[in-house]
């Protein structure tokens, strides 16, 4: 498949000729996901993938574009109209060039049967979990994808990647809560539909009839999914070396923004992650230590922002389509601790376990402050032991000083890889993590 | 492109649907972007495909592909009525589709100036000069993008539908951000998603791009030495429309959709605060509260002639004088909800996305008041305008706003400008409040261009007229 992809890669490639610089991107593959809700199978999709992505340069002066036809008319037209907007186009002063010759490390995050995986196997992962529930209603979803990816540019360089990834997310609901659980893995294999449905559902059961707790300052055990949830932030107004260039990050190379007990890395070759080993410019992906003991030692960088920056190369964080947005991260790491995740609750004197944060928005980027929810089971402990469930609160709070020095009191054994990173791009391989202080701003009834 | 539906309706019908549906789509999207006076990204993107929709017993099956051949359109169906026979493996109650007129038509959007047309160049001329004049003017960053829109799609049924569509849609947005010793502020126009229509590129023209963008960048410098929004238990607020229209679309047009309230989203989107058994006497906000759901809405976002379904588009009363008496729905979610009819709401946002409940233009209808009247009647309050941050709660009750300016009112005068403005609510409380609503002269159809929904992830286009609004005992200030 590969070989076929890179051909029309290079065909692509021909038919640009050698007046401009160019890079083409093909992906090919199938994406599958089996949707049910109220005990139900109620969407159920397939897509055959099929993109093939161009960006040009003449003489600086740079147009890309996307189609999902790759005969040789389609192609044909597609290089005509790529190569017609950038003669109109003025000169980019930004233009960095084309990703040079190098190799990508030797990673692939693949299963064959997960590739191909029918919606009967889905279906009755779905079925586990249905059944897991009992009583319960449930609903979630159960996903296999399985893409090959193809890029050539015109200074030479040519990789070839292919990556699965499949998850099973669901929650269970008693009445009066809900309760989530989620798994995923590049193998549909590893997922059990029964396993992740018993432990949705113990969430629902023991999150039952909750009530309201005063608004405050509280100690909090986040689950993977809000630590995901955090990260992401951090990323995307943090590490990103294009924030970093317009003043709108916190980051500062060398200091101790964060508590000395976070290492961060972006690592496509953590044996948990998922994803190809090149970014959208066809730069290879390297382990990057963003944050050292709590020591902020690195950005992320595509090829625009490595060259305003001047101080180095692309970091291999390229992503279609992030336009303005910049470079980000899409295997993040946080390192594990060594306590156990019931052991981080036992630690608490008085705080909140909490599943899932949502609806999660920035209202001040150099500060991280962040507004959102919680969702699908939140706890009081007191004295190490959880006491009651209580209903979801809305907070405010800055992600840095949650993750500032001395503010992170454990960090959980659990690493664990979330699916879906927060604004889409990437999966994050995280543990569970004990913080000093979360601004609880008020309950959900106001 | 009517054969390819044809067959792939076809081959599902054949391989043991009772129902069957295929939409051809071939769209097609341009963006360009500027950054401090130079052109940054054109983009440009063509798909092309045919997704096919079965029904087998009470489960759905769905298959797209990007193969535009007789030979793929009918696998395509095929695969289509397997996925669905895999679905009624984990069965719902019994599903059936509320009644529609089967038409054969055609139809297409108004556009004076096909945006696909207008040269490259005066398009990125435009960028470069807000930009410019932005960071003339005071911006550490000046971005200016627009976006155009051009969609063909064919729609087949098994029941006789044959319709096909042409919609142009465009728009424009600018912001301008500054940075302070410790903070970062940002004005953006004409909001902070621009303004998007099913218009050609007169609508961009009228937003006058240029002519704004030295008061937006002034204003952001200007927020930096501005005091903080005061922090109130409760005071008078009155929001701009662009503001309102979020408000809109948050609090009122995701809670009504049918699919959320039957429990369709409860893992993902989320549920809805409103009960079915409701549905005609529940107060959702004061009787100054009449919301439509109105895809007939010359140039707005949300405007087509039919939903993927094939069902006409048609005004629908959501809220009338305070009290919920509709929801969006399509034809499954109806039936099961015991509507007579699909509100016709449903859409997919490409050939290869499964149609779903969308937002069509969701939105109040204009009072006797306005901005100016609302002022003048507070004496002690916060005028809110262009939206900066948006959170709501998974049942679309507890939301929490921000806004990008806001200036004190008092004694019926606008006083000093206050930056990071925040207010809180829970939803009927919220609207219940509602007592000064702007007038017909002030009424804006809104557009929201990136409405996220559905997995795999969907992003809809969705209109929200709106006007300026009071109301009363609003929590503002709220900090972290």
């Amino acid at each position: 498949m590969s070989d076929e992809l890179l051909d029309t890669c290079e065909r692509v490639l021909r038919l640009v000729g050698t007046d401009a610089e160019a890079e083409v991107t093909l992906t090919s593959g199938t994406e599958s996901l089996t949707r049910f809700a109220t005990s139900f199978i109620h969407q159920n999709v397939a897509d055959a993938v099929q993109r093939v992505h161009l960006r040009v340069a003449l003489s600086g002066r740079v147009a890309e574009a996307t189609g999902n036809q790759t005969d040789d008319e389609a192609l044909a037209r597609l290089v005509r109209s790529t190569l017609d907007a950038a003669q109109l186009q003025p000169v980019d002063p930004g233009w960095p060039g084309l990703a040079p010759v190098a190799d990508a490390p030797a990673v692939e995050h693949w299963d064959g049967a997960t590739a191909s995986a029918e919606p009967g196997e889905r279906a009755a992962r779905v079925g586990d979990f249905v059944a897991a529930a009992g009583d319960f209603e449930s609903a979630g979803f159960c996903s296999t994808e399985g893409v090959t990816v193809a890029f050539a540019n015109s200074a030479g360089q040519q990789l070839s990647g292919r990556s699965t990834t499949a998850t099973m997310d669901g929650i269970a609901r008693s009445g009066t809560s809900d309760g989530s659980a989620r798994a995923s893995s590049a193998s549909l294999a590893d997922l059990d539909g029964a396993a992740v449905g018993r432990d949705a559902t113990r969430r629902a059961r023991e999150s039952a009839d909750a009530s309201d707790l005063e608004p405050g300052r509280y100690e909090v055990v986040l689950t993977p999914s809000c630590v995901v949830d955090v990260l992401g932030f951090l990323a995307i107004y943090g590490f990103n070396g294009r924030a970093v260039e317009e003043g709108r990050s916190f980051a500062r190379i060398g200091e101790a923004q964060f508590d000395p007990a976070i290492t961060l890395t972006d690592d496509v070759m953590h044996p948990l992650s998922v994803g190809l080993p090149f970014d959208a410019e066809g730069t290879p992906k390297r382990r990057l230590e963003l944050v050292n003991a709590g020591v902020t030692s690195a950005l992320v960088k595509d090829r625009r922002t490595a060259r305003a920056l001047g101080n180095g190369e692309s970091t291999g964080n390229a992503v279609a389509g992030a336009g303005s947005w910049g470079a980000l991260p899409a295997n993040l790491v946080l390192a594990a601790g060594s306590v156990a995740p019931d052991d981080l609750v036992g630690a608490v004197e008085r705080g909140l376990l909490v599943t899932d944060l949502w609806y999660t928005r920035i209202l001040d980027p150099r500060t991280q402050v962040v507004t959102g929810l919680t969702r699908n089971g939140v706890w009081l402990i007191e004295d190490g032991r959880i006491v009651r469930p209580v209903t979801n609160m809305r907070f405010t709070q800055s992600y840095l000083k949650a993750l500032a020095p001395g503010a992170v009191r454990g960090v959980g054994s659990d690493l664990t890889l979330v699916g879906d990173a927060t604004f889409g791009v990437g999966a994050y391989v995280v543990p569970s993590l004990h913080l000093a202080s979360w601004n609880f701003t008020g309950g959900a009834k106001g | 492109m009517f054969e390819y539906a044809d067959a792939a309706v076809e081959a599902a019908m054949a391989a043991g649907a009772r129902y069957a549906d295929a939409r051809v789509m071939d769209g097609r999207h341009e963006s360009m972007d500027a950054r401090n006076g130079e052109i940054e990204g054109l983009a440009q993107a063509g798909s092309v495909g045919l997704g096919v929709r079965a029904l087998i017993g009470s489960g759905w099956g769905f298959f797209a592909t990007a193969d535009l051949t007789t030979e793929a359109a009918q696998a395509a169906g095929t695969q289509a009525a397997a996925i669905a026979r895999a679905s009624a493996s984990v069965p719902g109650k019994d599903l059936e589709l509320t009644p529609v007129d089967v038409r054969q038509d055609h139809w297409e959007s108004a556009v004076k100036e096909d945006p696909m047309t207008v040269p490259l160049a005066t398009k990125g001329d435009l960028l470069v000069a807000a930009t410019r004049t932005m960071r003339e003017h005071g911006a550490d960053v000046a971005l200016a993008s627009y976006d155009v829109w051009d969609t063909t799609k064919w729609l087949v049924s098994s029941e006789g539908h044959r319709i096909d569509q042409h919609i142009r849609e465009c728009g424009a947005q600018m912001n301008a951000t500054v940075n302070g010793e410790r903070e970062t502020q940002r004005r953006s126009y004409p909001g902070i998603r621009g303004q998007y229509g099913t218009r050609g590129w007169e609508l961009v023209r009228e937003m006058d791009l240029e002519g704004n963008a030295a008061r937006i960048a002034e204003e952001a410098r200007e927020l930096l030495t501005a005091p903080e929004c005061p922090s109130h238990a409760a005071t008078d607020l009155i929001i701009g429309s662009e503001q309102m229209a979020l408000q809109i679309h948050e609090s009122v047009g995701h809670a009504v959709e049918l699919d959320r309230i039957l429990g369709w989203e409860a893992a993902f989107a989320g549920t809805s605060w409103l009960d079915l058994s409701q549905l005609g006497s529940l107060r959702f906000g004061s009787e100054l509260m009449n919301v439509t759901a109105d895809a007939t809405l010359p140039g707005a976002l949300g405007s087509f002639g039919y939903d993927d379904e094939g069902t006409p588009a048609h005004p629908v009363n959501i809220v009338k004088d305070g009290i919920w008496v509709g929801a969006l729905s399509g034809r499954d979610s109806a039936a099961l909800a015991g509507l007579s009819e699909s509100g016709g709401a449903v859409r997919g946002d490409g050939y290869n996305r499964l149609p779903m409940v969308r937002m069509t233009n969701v939105g109040l209808l204009p009072g006797d008041s306005s901005l100016e009247k609302m002022i003048e009647a507070t004496d002690d309050g916060i005028f809110m305008d262009t939206n900066r941050s948006w959170s709501i709660d998974d049942k679309r009750l507890n939301f929490q706003f921000g806004c990008e300016i806001g200036w004190e009112i008092r004694n019926g005068k606008r006083g000093r400008m206050i930056k990071n403005p925040t207010y809180t609510g829970i939803g009927p409380r919220f609207w219940g409040s509602l007592d000064m609503l702007g007038n017909e002269s002030e009424w804006t159809f809104w557009g929201t261009p990136n409405c996220g929904k559905g997995q795999p992830g969907q992003v809809g286009h969705t209109g929200h007229p709106s006007v300026p609004c009071r109301f009363r005992g609003v929590r503002v200030g709220v900090r972290g």
